[in-house]
């Protein structure tokens, strides 16, 4: 789990035109991912073009399955390397989605920093930090 | 006349750093009302704005030394439309070659933007901001 | 369809089909670094980064015995903060022909000599300096996350926005969690990284200019020492620093009247390969390896026209220990996957090893002047004035920062 430290903000999201679905899917807790329409590629991050076909108008988002597996992972075991508006420990992993595109997120309150294994599998939940804030976050699920 | 600000926030020079190994700074003097220009200690090069090196000699020895605060206007530029919200348009920047040979760049006391011309003689003026800033200005030589 | 990043770089098979041919090419064996200098490493200078970039220059110019006035070409990082302008009031240059300004960190740390290179190979300039002046100790420290927090409210681009919410902001952390994987992937142990550390501070001691001179390391120490980033301990982060390093590049021909022998550059490269961003390289198909260093360092081989064991003494980036340990693989030091045995015991590396590696300490015990020390330190090993001196090496290896855009060099003597 990941617990703040009240009074310092988390840093938002940079949000452009590119990325605006992404996040606007986030805010209404649902995920969504890049796809291209023409050649099917799955991408993350998002971005205006696809690189595979070097078309403009076929980047499509479409709803993920937020389901996956832990791919890496860290843990910040002291506050030397680690964003203060956070308390120490918490962890951060990289998951690939059965989709094949890797999400980097924290872990959700179900998951211990000691638990957590590459190949653990995972599914994605949604956190309100604040009214103007919501994150997805990483939780157990059965294999 | 003088420049007018705003109530917003003026920018601040950057002190980071500034105050190399020699003793004192610009604008430590200036917070004093004394216009300190480097100067080369084994040459004697006059450095302005200050610098870690003398580019004659490569010295890295430097003193601060008073400037007589007197010179003329070397040009000028008048701004009619603001470009910073801290100060208010007309106001005019002037560029002064010091009689010790530096120039620098500042702006004007008692002085209309009409009134200015090359060539004019003035002479420093200092005017404190606050308890943190003091600015050096120049007024006519009287 | 068209090439496949993925299988050449799985497969150890570069795509060598560039022209001109090397034997062509104008920056090989045609340019040289002749000077190097450098201040002070320490952990609280009291000066700035222009004065330490005046010093370091003079201190190269001076080392290749030529005049500062002679200087026509400046190229540093776009990280750095010292005003270029200033650099040519100060040290009293003439006029510059060459300017120019590297991105992507560390990753530019021999981006810096090629581009150096290439300007003096056509002609544009004849004595280009690349210096790098930082005051990472007592100044403006990068890498941190309490500096976010008090000046930013969102990630600084939208390919961070996917990770700085995540309180995920800190290159340490970033090459964590891909270091991570290929440990997981190679069955890597931390006893077995650990020795990169402890070798590199034996290298230290030995180096009267390495911030760690006098502070000796065992493995034992290093085992004991805190995690900071999970799986990285504090010994495996490069040292903060206050200091400031430069080369000078001019041509073969000039470099024959100087001061020093010439340590000529016989090839050079920079990469960014696909899915690159700035070290959260994670949609990578493979994110347990080191493209860009791959790649850079394999067109630098092409150029020079050797292979990774022709090399006699290896100078690569370590701002934390996996960065350096896993570029032995991506330069074919040993085979990929294969570092954590390599560096066992730490032999291998050691001043008599197959492959002595950063022999001035490294970025993790001389001093973190962002790759620039460890050009100076290959220029030294090419010369024989190494304090950590290897026996009569002809050619050396240089690497700059993984996880970004990267760039590698191969000098000979």
């Amino acid at each position: 789990m990941v617990e703040y430290v009240p009074g310092i903000p988390i840093l938002k999201p940079y949000i452009d035109a590119d990325n605006k679905p992404y996040w606007d899917a986030v805010n209404d807790h649902k995920f969504v991912v890049q796809q291209c329409n023409k050649c099917k590629n799955y991408y993350q991050p998002p971005r205006p073009m696809c690189p595979e076909c070097l078309t403009l108008d076929t980047m499509d988002f479409v709803p993920a399955s937020g389901k996956g597996e832990v791919h890496s992972y860290i843990i910040y075991t002291t506050d030397k390397m680690a964003y203060p508006g956070m308390k120490i420990p918490y962890a951060v992993m990289v998951v690939e989605l059965d989709e094949g595109v890797r999400i980097t997120a924290n872990n959700a309150d179900d998951i211990d920093t000691e638990e957590i294994h590459i190949g653990m599998p995972v599914e994605i939940t949604f956190v309100d930090i604040d009214d103007s804030l919501t994150l997805y976050q990483f939780k157990k699920r059965e294999a | 006349m003088t420049v007018q600000y705003t109530d917003k926030p003026i920018p601040r020079p950057a002190l980071w750093g500034i105050i190399y190994r020699s003793s004192g700074s610009l604008w430590e003097g200036v917070k004093e009302e004394k216009f300190l220009i480097q100067k080369c200690k084994d040459c004697g090069k006059i450095l302005h704005p200050p610098r870690p090196m003398c580019p004659a000699c490569h010295s890295t020895e430097q003193e601060y030394v008073e400037a007589s605060g007197k010179g003329k206007i070397y040009s000028y530029v008048t701004y009619n439309k603001s470009p910073h919200k801290a100060f208010k348009a007309p106001y005019s920047v002037i560029l002064v070659e010091l009689d010790e040979g530096p120039r620098v760049i500042s702006n004007t006391v008692d002085v209309k933007p009409e009134e200015i011309e090359i060539g004019m003689p003035v002479e420093i003026a200092y005017e404190k901001i606050d308890d943190e800033l003091t600015l050096y200005k120049f007024k006519k030589a009287g | 369809m068209g090439r496949n990043i993925l299988e050449e770089y799985m497969n150890r098979k570069y795509d060598a089909d560039i022209k001109p041919s090397p034997q062509a090419n104008l920056i090989k064996d045609k340019t040289a670094i002749v000077g190097i200098g450098e201040t002070e490493y320490s952990k609280n200078s009291g000066r700035d980064e222009l004065d330490m970039a005046c010093e370091a220059i003079k201190n190269a110019a001076d080392d290749a015995g030529i005049k500062v006035e002679d200087i026509d070409g400046l190229e540093t990082f776009t990280l750095d903060r010292t005003a270029m302008p200033f650099i040519v009031s100060t040290l009293g240059l003439k006029n510059l022909r060459f300017a120019s300004e590297v991105s992507f960190g560390g990753g530019a740390a021999c981006a810096v000599t090629l581009h150096a290179a290439a300007a003096v190979a056509t002609g544009v300039a004849k004595n280009v300096v690349c210096y790098r002046a930082l005051n990472e100790a007592s100044g403006h420290r990068f890498g941190r996350g309490d500096g976010y927090a008090k000046y930013m409210i969102s990630a600084p681009t939208p390919h961070y926005g996917y990770t700085f919410p995540m309180g995920f902001c800190t290159p340490l952390s970033w090459a964590g969690c891909w270091g991570r994987r290929w440990m997981h992937e190679f069955n890597v142990t931390y006893e077995q990284i650990g020795w990169w550390a402890v070798v590199l501070r034996e290298y230290a001691n030995k180096n009267p200019r390495a911030i760690f001179h006098d502070k000796p390391m065992t493995h034992e120490d290093y085992m004991n020492v805190q995690m900071i980033v999970e799986p990285l301990r504090l010994f495996d982060c490069c040292v903060d620093t206050d200091g400031a390093a430069a080369h000078i590049v001019t041509s073969a021909e000039r470099a024959k009247d100087l001061k020093q022998k010439p340590v000529y550059i016989l090839g050079a490269g920079q990469s960014a390969p696909i899915e690159q961003e700035i070290q959260t390289i994670y949609n990578r198909p493979v994110i347990s390896g080191l493209f860009e260093t791959w790649y850079a360092a394999h067109e630098a081989y092409r150029v020079a026209g050797v292979e990774g064991k022709d090399i006699d003494v290896a100078e690569l980036y370590d701002p934390y220990s996996l960065g350096g340990i896993m570029s032995l693989e991506e330069c074919d030091f040993c085979e990929r996957g294969d570092a954590g045995n390599f560096i066992e015991g730490g032999d291998n590396i050691r001043v008599d090893g197959k492959m002595p590696t950063n022999t001035n300490g490294g970025l993790l015990s001389e001093a973190y002047i962002h790759g620039y020390n460890l050009v100076n330190e290959g220029v030294r090993q090419l010369r024989g004035q190494s304090y950590n001196q290897v026996k009569d090496p002809e050619l050396c290896m240089v690497t700059a920062g993984p996880g970004v855009p990267s760039s590698a060099m191969v000098l000979r003597n």
